[in-house]
Protein backbone atom coordinates (compact mmCIF):
# COMPACT_ATOMS: atom_id res chain seq x y z
CA UNK A 1 0.00 0.00 0.00
CA UNK A 2 1.85 2.98 -1.52
CA UNK A 3 0.56 4.86 1.93
CA UNK A 4 2.51 3.02 4.25
CA UNK A 5 5.77 2.96 2.13
CA UNK A 6 8.29 5.56 2.01
CA UNK A 7 7.82 7.31 -1.38
CA UNK A 8 11.46 7.71 -2.93
CA UNK A 9 11.61 9.99 -5.90
CA UNK A 10 12.72 8.06 -8.89
CA UNK A 11 14.83 8.80 -12.04
CA UNK A 12 13.26 10.17 -14.42
CA UNK A 13 10.69 11.91 -12.30
CA UNK A 14 8.40 8.84 -11.21
CA UNK A 15 8.26 7.83 -7.84
CA UNK A 16 8.66 4.38 -6.91
CA UNK A 17 8.19 2.80 -3.29
CA UNK A 18 10.54 0.95 -1.14
CA UNK A 19 10.18 -0.79 2.75
CA UNK A 20 10.93 0.67 5.51
CA UNK A 21 14.33 0.04 6.47
CA UNK A 22 14.64 -1.35 9.91
CA UNK A 23 17.14 -1.77 12.01
CA UNK A 24 17.01 -4.01 15.64
CA UNK A 25 18.81 -4.50 18.74
CA UNK A 26 18.83 -7.01 20.76
CA UNK A 27 20.94 -8.28 23.59
CA UNK A 28 23.38 -11.12 23.68
CA UNK A 29 20.81 -13.76 24.64
CA UNK A 30 17.81 -12.45 22.11
CA UNK A 31 20.57 -11.77 19.59
CA UNK A 32 21.04 -15.75 20.03
CA UNK A 33 24.45 -16.04 21.14
CA UNK A 34 24.68 -17.32 24.75
CA UNK A 35 23.43 -16.74 28.48
CA UNK A 36 25.04 -14.29 31.12
CA UNK A 37 28.67 -15.61 29.85
CA UNK A 38 28.49 -13.69 26.76
CA UNK A 39 27.01 -10.67 28.11
CA UNK A 40 30.67 -9.39 28.54
CA UNK A 41 30.45 -9.24 24.42
CA UNK A 42 31.16 -6.52 22.68
CA UNK A 43 28.42 -4.86 19.79
CA UNK A 44 27.87 -6.57 17.03
CA UNK A 45 25.95 -6.76 13.87
CA UNK A 46 24.26 -9.45 11.09
CA UNK A 47 22.32 -9.19 7.81
CA UNK A 48 18.83 -9.48 8.47
CA UNK A 49 16.60 -10.79 11.57
CA UNK A 50 17.64 -12.87 14.18
CA UNK A 51 15.56 -14.23 16.97
CA UNK A 52 12.22 -12.18 17.62
CA UNK A 53 13.63 -10.30 14.44
CA UNK A 54 11.49 -12.78 12.92
CA UNK A 55 8.04 -12.20 14.47
CA UNK A 56 8.74 -8.29 14.10
CA UNK A 57 9.71 -9.05 10.17
CA UNK A 58 6.18 -10.85 10.09
CA UNK A 59 4.62 -8.10 11.54
CA UNK A 60 5.75 -5.55 9.95
CA UNK A 61 4.51 -7.56 6.69
CA UNK A 62 5.64 -5.77 3.37
CA UNK A 63 5.34 -2.03 4.53
CA UNK A 64 9.33 -2.47 6.20
CA UNK A 65 12.29 -4.95 6.44
CA UNK A 66 14.41 -5.41 8.80
CA UNK A 67 18.07 -5.17 7.18
CA UNK A 68 20.00 -5.37 10.00
CA UNK A 69 20.41 -6.57 13.80
CA UNK A 70 22.76 -5.14 16.36
CA UNK A 71 23.53 -7.40 19.08
CA UNK A 72 25.60 -6.32 22.57
CA UNK A 73 26.01 -7.92 25.66
CA UNK A 74 24.11 -6.10 28.48
CA UNK A 75 27.08 -6.20 30.73
CA UNK A 76 29.56 -4.57 28.39
CA UNK A 77 26.48 -2.19 27.99
CA UNK A 78 25.90 -1.73 31.41
CA UNK A 79 29.75 -1.33 32.04
CA UNK A 80 30.89 1.45 29.06
CA UNK A 81 27.55 3.04 28.47
CA UNK A 82 28.65 5.97 27.02
CA UNK A 83 31.06 4.44 24.73
CA UNK A 84 28.87 1.37 24.06
CA UNK A 85 26.22 3.62 23.21
CA UNK A 86 28.26 5.13 20.23
CA UNK A 87 29.57 2.28 19.25
CA UNK A 88 26.09 0.61 18.47
CA UNK A 89 25.18 3.54 16.99
CA UNK A 90 27.73 3.26 14.48
CA UNK A 91 26.89 0.04 13.49
CA UNK A 92 22.77 0.78 13.04
CA UNK A 93 23.81 4.01 11.12
CA UNK A 94 25.96 1.62 9.08
CA UNK A 95 22.78 0.45 8.14
CA UNK A 96 20.77 4.01 6.96
CA UNK A 97 17.72 2.93 8.73
CA UNK A 98 14.43 4.90 8.57
CA UNK A 99 13.30 3.04 11.89
CA UNK A 100 14.90 1.61 15.28
CA UNK A 101 13.43 -1.19 16.88
CA UNK A 102 14.84 -1.92 20.35
CA UNK A 103 13.77 -5.13 22.78
CA UNK A 104 11.45 -5.55 24.23
CA UNK A 105 13.43 -6.01 27.40
CA UNK A 106 10.67 -6.89 29.26
CA UNK A 107 11.78 -6.58 33.22
CA UNK A 108 15.42 -6.97 32.12
CA UNK A 109 17.34 -3.98 33.66
CA UNK A 110 20.75 -3.56 32.45
CA UNK A 111 18.98 -4.81 28.70
CA UNK A 112 15.94 -1.88 29.09
CA UNK A 113 18.85 0.38 29.98
CA UNK A 114 20.73 -0.79 26.88
CA UNK A 115 17.36 -0.32 24.82
CA UNK A 116 16.77 2.99 26.13
CA UNK A 117 19.79 4.54 25.66
CA UNK A 118 20.52 2.86 21.99
CA UNK A 119 17.11 4.23 20.99
CA UNK A 120 17.73 8.31 22.75
CA UNK A 121 21.47 8.03 20.90
CA UNK A 122 19.39 7.25 17.74
CA UNK A 123 16.65 9.76 18.06
CA UNK A 124 18.97 12.17 18.88
CA UNK A 125 21.80 11.96 16.03
CA UNK A 126 19.79 9.92 13.36
CA UNK A 127 16.57 11.73 13.76
CA UNK A 128 14.64 8.93 12.97
CA UNK A 129 11.85 6.88 14.98
CA UNK A 130 12.49 4.45 17.17
CA UNK A 131 10.53 1.84 19.71
CA UNK A 132 11.44 -0.21 22.21
CA UNK A 133 9.42 -1.97 24.84
CA UNK A 134 9.56 -2.95 28.52
CA UNK A 135 7.32 -3.75 31.58
CA UNK A 136 6.68 -0.20 33.40
CA UNK A 137 9.47 -1.22 36.38
CA UNK A 138 12.11 -1.60 34.32
CA UNK A 139 14.44 0.90 35.21
CA UNK A 140 15.07 1.98 31.52
CA UNK A 141 11.45 3.29 31.68
CA UNK A 142 12.00 6.00 34.24
CA UNK A 143 15.30 6.66 32.53
CA UNK A 144 14.22 7.25 29.05
CA UNK A 145 10.07 7.69 28.91
CA UNK A 146 10.29 11.18 27.99
CA UNK A 147 12.83 10.69 25.30
CA UNK A 148 11.60 7.88 23.29
CA UNK A 149 8.76 5.65 22.78
CA UNK A 150 8.75 2.74 25.08
CA UNK A 151 5.63 0.03 24.44
CA UNK A 152 4.46 -1.25 27.79
CA UNK A 153 5.13 -4.79 27.62
CA UNK A 154 4.61 -8.11 30.68
CA UNK A 155 7.69 -8.73 32.66
CA UNK A 156 9.06 -11.58 31.05
CA UNK A 157 9.70 -13.08 27.87
CA UNK A 158 6.44 -15.52 27.81
CA UNK A 159 4.74 -11.84 26.79
CA UNK A 160 6.31 -11.46 23.46
CA UNK A 161 3.61 -12.66 21.65
CA UNK A 162 1.41 -9.96 22.78
CA UNK A 163 4.67 -7.03 23.15
CA UNK A 164 5.96 -7.76 19.15
CA UNK A 165 2.29 -6.65 16.93
CA UNK A 166 1.97 -3.83 19.14
CA UNK A 167 5.27 -2.87 18.95
CA UNK A 168 5.51 -3.01 15.31
CA UNK A 169 2.12 -1.10 14.76
CA UNK A 170 3.19 1.88 16.58
CA UNK A 171 6.67 1.64 14.69
CA UNK A 172 4.74 1.76 11.16
CA UNK A 173 2.84 4.82 12.47
CA UNK A 174 6.08 6.83 13.95
CA UNK A 175 7.83 5.90 10.51
CA UNK A 176 4.33 7.32 8.44
CA UNK A 177 4.71 10.32 10.66
CA UNK A 178 1.08 9.16 11.82
CA UNK A 179 -0.08 10.74 15.15
CA UNK A 180 -0.13 8.43 18.52
CA UNK A 181 -1.90 8.35 21.16
CA UNK A 182 -0.23 6.61 24.29
CA UNK A 183 -3.79 5.07 25.54
CA UNK A 184 -4.58 3.94 22.24
CA UNK A 185 -0.84 2.69 20.74
CA UNK A 186 -0.15 1.33 24.42
CA UNK A 187 3.25 3.28 24.75
CA UNK A 188 4.03 4.93 28.51
CA UNK A 189 3.42 8.14 28.36
CA UNK A 190 6.10 10.87 27.57
CA UNK A 191 5.18 13.40 29.73
CA UNK A 192 4.03 15.57 26.60
CA UNK A 193 1.20 17.76 26.24
CA UNK A 194 -0.62 18.16 23.23
CA UNK A 195 -3.56 21.28 22.11
CA UNK A 196 -6.74 19.65 21.46
CA UNK A 197 -10.37 21.40 21.23
CA UNK A 198 -12.55 19.42 23.37
CA UNK A 199 -16.04 19.19 23.55
CA UNK A 200 -16.48 20.18 27.02
CA UNK A 201 -14.96 23.46 28.14
CA UNK A 202 -12.71 22.95 31.48
CA UNK A 203 -15.38 23.76 34.28
CA UNK A 204 -18.30 21.74 33.21
CA UNK A 205 -15.55 18.48 32.97
CA UNK A 206 -13.90 19.36 35.93
CA UNK A 207 -17.54 19.37 37.62
CA UNK A 208 -18.30 16.27 35.53
CA UNK A 209 -15.56 14.22 37.16
CA UNK A 210 -16.24 15.34 40.23
CA UNK A 211 -19.52 14.17 40.25
CA UNK A 212 -18.46 10.78 39.22
CA UNK A 213 -16.11 10.95 41.81
CA UNK A 214 -18.17 11.58 44.72
CA UNK A 215 -20.80 9.22 43.02
CA UNK A 216 -18.12 6.25 43.66
CA UNK A 217 -17.78 6.10 40.16
CA UNK A 218 -14.62 6.06 37.51
CA UNK A 219 -13.16 8.58 35.95
CA UNK A 220 -9.70 9.74 34.28
CA UNK A 221 -8.06 12.71 35.22
CA UNK A 222 -6.35 15.15 32.55
CA UNK A 223 -3.30 16.12 34.66
CA UNK A 224 -1.53 12.87 36.04
CA UNK A 225 0.66 13.95 39.03
CA UNK A 226 3.98 12.91 38.54
CA UNK A 227 4.79 10.07 40.93
CA UNK A 228 7.91 10.81 42.99
CA UNK A 229 9.23 8.77 45.49
CA UNK A 230 12.65 10.08 47.07
CA UNK A 231 13.55 9.49 50.60
CA UNK A 232 15.72 12.30 52.43
CA UNK A 233 18.98 11.41 52.92
CA UNK A 234 19.57 10.68 56.74
CA UNK A 235 21.94 11.84 58.83
CA UNK A 236 25.57 11.07 57.88
CA UNK A 237 27.56 8.67 60.32
CA UNK A 238 29.40 10.38 63.77
CA UNK A 239 31.90 8.49 64.66
CA UNK A 240 32.42 5.55 62.52
CA UNK A 241 34.82 3.93 64.66
CA UNK A 242 31.91 3.35 66.92
CA UNK A 243 29.14 2.71 64.63
CA UNK A 244 27.87 -0.74 63.72
CA UNK A 245 27.79 -1.09 60.19
CA UNK A 246 25.47 -3.97 58.75
CA UNK A 247 25.79 -5.07 54.75
CA UNK A 248 22.87 -5.80 52.79
CA UNK A 249 23.38 -7.48 48.86
CA UNK A 250 20.88 -7.25 46.26
CA UNK A 251 23.88 -9.41 44.28
CA UNK A 252 22.58 -13.08 45.87
CA UNK A 253 25.27 -13.93 47.97
CA UNK A 254 24.49 -17.34 50.08
CA UNK A 255 25.58 -19.36 52.22
CA UNK A 256 27.08 -22.53 50.37
CA UNK A 257 24.06 -24.63 49.10
CA UNK A 258 21.41 -21.47 49.49
CA UNK A 259 19.71 -23.03 51.95
CA UNK A 260 16.51 -20.69 52.02
CA UNK A 261 16.12 -21.31 48.37
CA UNK A 262 16.17 -17.45 47.32
CA UNK A 263 14.73 -18.20 44.03
CA UNK A 264 17.83 -16.95 40.73
CA UNK A 265 15.20 -14.40 39.43
CA UNK A 266 12.59 -12.69 41.08
CA UNK A 267 13.22 -13.30 43.98
CA UNK A 268 10.07 -14.23 46.51
CA UNK A 269 12.29 -13.75 49.84
CA UNK A 270 15.11 -12.54 51.36
CA UNK A 271 17.72 -14.12 53.70
CA UNK A 272 18.90 -13.22 57.01
CA UNK A 273 22.42 -14.75 57.42
CA UNK A 274 25.40 -15.10 60.62
CA UNK A 275 28.63 -13.55 59.97
CA UNK A 276 29.63 -14.78 63.45
CA UNK A 277 32.84 -16.20 63.53
CA UNK A 278 33.08 -15.83 59.96
CA UNK A 279 36.53 -13.85 58.84
CA UNK A 280 36.14 -13.89 55.06
CA UNK A 281 33.58 -15.58 52.66
CA UNK A 282 35.17 -18.37 50.71
CA UNK A 283 34.20 -20.31 47.79
CA UNK A 284 33.47 -23.48 49.98
CA UNK A 285 31.15 -21.57 52.20
CA UNK A 286 28.97 -19.04 50.55
CA UNK A 287 27.85 -18.71 47.00
CA UNK A 288 25.44 -16.20 44.63
CA UNK A 289 22.08 -17.44 44.35
CA UNK A 290 21.64 -14.90 41.57
CA UNK A 291 20.17 -15.83 37.88
CA UNK A 292 21.55 -12.26 36.29
CA UNK A 293 24.78 -12.02 36.02
CA UNK A 294 27.75 -14.14 35.12
CA UNK A 295 28.50 -16.40 38.80
CA UNK A 296 31.88 -17.39 38.31
CA UNK A 297 33.56 -14.82 39.44
CA UNK A 298 30.74 -13.56 42.84
CA UNK A 299 31.36 -17.89 43.30
CA UNK A 300 35.09 -17.83 43.20
CA UNK A 301 35.49 -15.01 45.76
CA UNK A 302 31.90 -14.14 47.32
CA UNK A 303 34.08 -11.04 49.20
CA UNK A 304 33.87 -9.56 44.99
CA UNK A 305 29.96 -8.71 46.33
CA UNK A 306 29.60 -9.00 49.63
CA UNK A 307 33.05 -7.63 51.33
CA UNK A 308 33.44 -9.45 54.69
CA UNK A 309 37.00 -9.82 54.38
CA UNK A 310 37.46 -6.06 54.50
CA UNK A 311 35.00 -5.20 57.12
CA UNK A 312 36.51 -7.18 59.48
CA UNK A 313 39.84 -5.89 58.61
CA UNK A 314 38.53 -2.18 58.84
CA UNK A 315 37.01 -3.68 62.03
CA UNK A 316 40.07 -4.79 63.68
CA UNK A 317 41.60 -1.36 62.78
CA UNK A 318 39.12 0.13 64.62
CA UNK A 319 37.61 2.13 61.51
CA UNK A 320 34.28 1.30 62.20
CA UNK A 321 32.93 0.04 65.54
CA UNK A 322 32.11 -3.46 64.28
CA UNK A 323 30.37 -5.38 61.67
CA UNK A 324 26.92 -5.97 62.50
CA UNK A 325 26.55 -9.87 63.19
CA UNK A 326 23.70 -10.36 60.68
CA UNK A 327 24.09 -9.33 56.93
CA UNK A 328 21.17 -9.64 54.73
CA UNK A 329 20.52 -10.78 51.07
CA UNK A 330 18.22 -11.60 48.18
CA UNK A 331 18.57 -11.68 44.45
CA UNK A 332 17.57 -8.24 42.17
CA UNK A 333 17.07 -10.09 39.27
CA UNK A 334 13.82 -9.16 37.69
CA UNK A 335 11.91 -8.73 41.26
CA UNK A 336 9.33 -6.62 41.38
CA UNK A 337 9.69 -3.29 42.73
CA UNK A 338 6.75 -3.66 45.37
CA UNK A 339 8.61 -7.12 46.80
CA UNK A 340 11.72 -5.55 46.83
CA UNK A 341 9.85 -2.65 49.11
CA UNK A 342 8.51 -4.92 51.57
CA UNK A 343 11.84 -7.26 52.09
CA UNK A 344 13.77 -3.90 52.35
CA UNK A 345 11.24 -2.44 55.12
CA UNK A 346 11.47 -5.79 56.71
CA UNK A 347 15.15 -5.91 56.91
CA UNK A 348 15.38 -2.03 58.19
CA UNK A 349 12.48 -2.54 60.72
CA UNK A 350 15.87 -5.22 62.11
CA UNK A 351 18.49 -3.12 61.94
CA UNK A 352 16.82 -0.35 63.46
CA UNK A 353 15.95 -2.51 66.43
CA UNK A 354 20.21 -4.03 66.31
CA UNK A 355 21.03 -0.21 66.35
CA UNK A 356 22.63 -0.69 63.27
CA UNK A 357 24.02 3.07 62.28
CA UNK A 358 25.02 2.90 58.28
CA UNK A 359 24.27 0.06 55.90
CA UNK A 360 26.43 -0.29 52.85
CA UNK A 361 24.59 -2.15 50.26
CA UNK A 362 26.15 -3.83 47.45
CA UNK A 363 24.18 -4.08 43.78
CA UNK A 364 25.79 -6.44 40.83
CA UNK B 1 16.08 -1.41 48.75
CA UNK B 2 17.91 1.55 49.09
CA UNK B 3 15.30 3.95 49.88
CA UNK B 4 13.27 1.77 52.38
CA UNK B 5 16.24 1.55 54.28
CA UNK B 6 16.78 4.76 54.52
CA UNK B 7 13.36 5.78 54.97
CA UNK B 8 13.76 3.89 58.27
CA UNK B 9 16.81 6.91 59.11
CA UNK B 10 19.71 4.63 58.92
CA UNK B 11 22.24 6.38 56.22
CA UNK B 12 22.81 4.37 52.88
CA UNK B 13 25.55 3.73 50.77
CA UNK B 14 24.86 2.12 47.35
CA UNK B 15 27.64 0.57 45.98
CA UNK B 16 26.93 -0.09 41.92
CA UNK B 17 28.37 -0.09 38.84
CA UNK B 18 25.62 0.77 37.07
CA UNK B 19 25.33 4.05 38.45
CA UNK B 20 22.37 6.01 36.21
CA UNK B 21 20.00 2.95 37.76
CA UNK B 22 21.29 4.24 40.97
CA UNK B 23 20.45 7.57 40.37
CA UNK B 24 17.15 6.91 39.01
CA UNK B 25 15.82 4.16 41.72
CA UNK B 26 16.99 6.99 44.38
CA UNK B 27 19.79 6.21 46.42
CA UNK B 28 21.83 8.95 48.00
CA UNK B 29 24.77 8.30 48.33
CA UNK B 30 26.34 5.96 45.41
CA UNK B 31 29.86 4.21 45.14
CA UNK B 32 30.35 3.56 41.91
CA UNK B 33 32.39 -0.34 41.73
CA UNK B 34 34.14 -2.21 39.02
CA UNK B 35 31.92 -4.30 37.01
CA UNK B 36 28.42 -6.18 37.23
CA UNK B 37 29.52 -9.45 37.89
CA UNK B 38 32.24 -8.64 40.49
CA UNK B 39 31.33 -5.20 41.77
CA UNK B 40 34.21 -5.50 44.79
CA UNK B 41 36.86 -6.70 43.03
CA UNK B 42 38.97 -7.70 39.64
CA UNK B 43 39.46 -10.69 38.82
CA UNK B 44 42.53 -10.04 36.58
CA UNK B 45 44.56 -8.75 39.75
CA UNK B 46 46.55 -10.49 42.10
CA UNK B 47 44.43 -11.41 45.02
CA UNK B 48 45.95 -8.99 47.40
CA UNK B 49 45.61 -6.08 44.66
CA UNK B 50 42.30 -6.93 44.49
CA UNK B 51 42.07 -7.18 48.20
CA UNK B 52 43.67 -3.39 48.20
CA UNK B 53 40.93 -2.23 45.86
CA UNK B 54 38.12 -3.23 47.93
CA UNK B 55 39.24 -1.77 50.65
CA UNK B 56 39.74 1.29 48.86
CA UNK B 57 36.18 0.88 47.51
CA UNK B 58 34.84 0.11 50.89
CA UNK B 59 36.41 2.93 52.51
CA UNK B 60 35.24 5.26 50.10
CA UNK B 61 31.37 4.14 51.26
CA UNK B 62 32.75 4.56 54.47
CA UNK B 63 33.68 7.64 53.83
CA UNK B 64 30.31 8.68 51.98
CA UNK B 65 28.18 7.56 55.20
CA UNK B 66 29.91 9.87 56.73
CA UNK B 67 29.21 13.11 54.60
CA UNK B 68 26.37 14.45 54.87
CA UNK B 69 24.27 15.17 51.57
CA UNK B 70 21.55 17.21 50.91
CA UNK B 71 20.41 15.22 47.48
CA UNK B 72 21.96 12.49 45.56
CA UNK B 73 25.88 12.77 45.71
CA UNK B 74 28.27 10.37 43.51
CA UNK B 75 31.10 9.76 45.56
CA UNK B 76 33.99 9.24 42.73
CA UNK B 77 37.51 9.57 45.16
Amino acid sequence: MGGLCKLIPFKGGSVMTRKIRVVHYLNQFFGQIGGEDKAGMHPMDRAGHVGPGMAFAAALKDQAEIVGTVICGDTYFGENMDTATKEVLDLIAKYEPDLVIAGPAFNAGRYGTACGAVCAAVAEKLQIPVVTGMYHENPGVDMFRKRIHIVETSDSAAGMRQAVPKMAKLALKLAQGEPTDAAVDGYLTRGIRKNYFAKERGSARAVEMLVRKLGGQEFTTEYPMPQFDRVDPSPAVRDMSKARIALVTSGGIVPKGNPDHIESSSASKYGKYDLDGIDVLTAASHQTAHGGYDPVYANDNPNRVLPVDVMRDLERAGAIGELHRYYYATVGNGTSVANAKKYAAAIAKELVEAEVQGVILTST
Amino acid sequence: MVKEIERAGIPVVHMCTVVPISLTVGANRIVPTVAIPHPLGNPALAPDEEKQLRRRLVERALAALQTEVEGQVVFEK
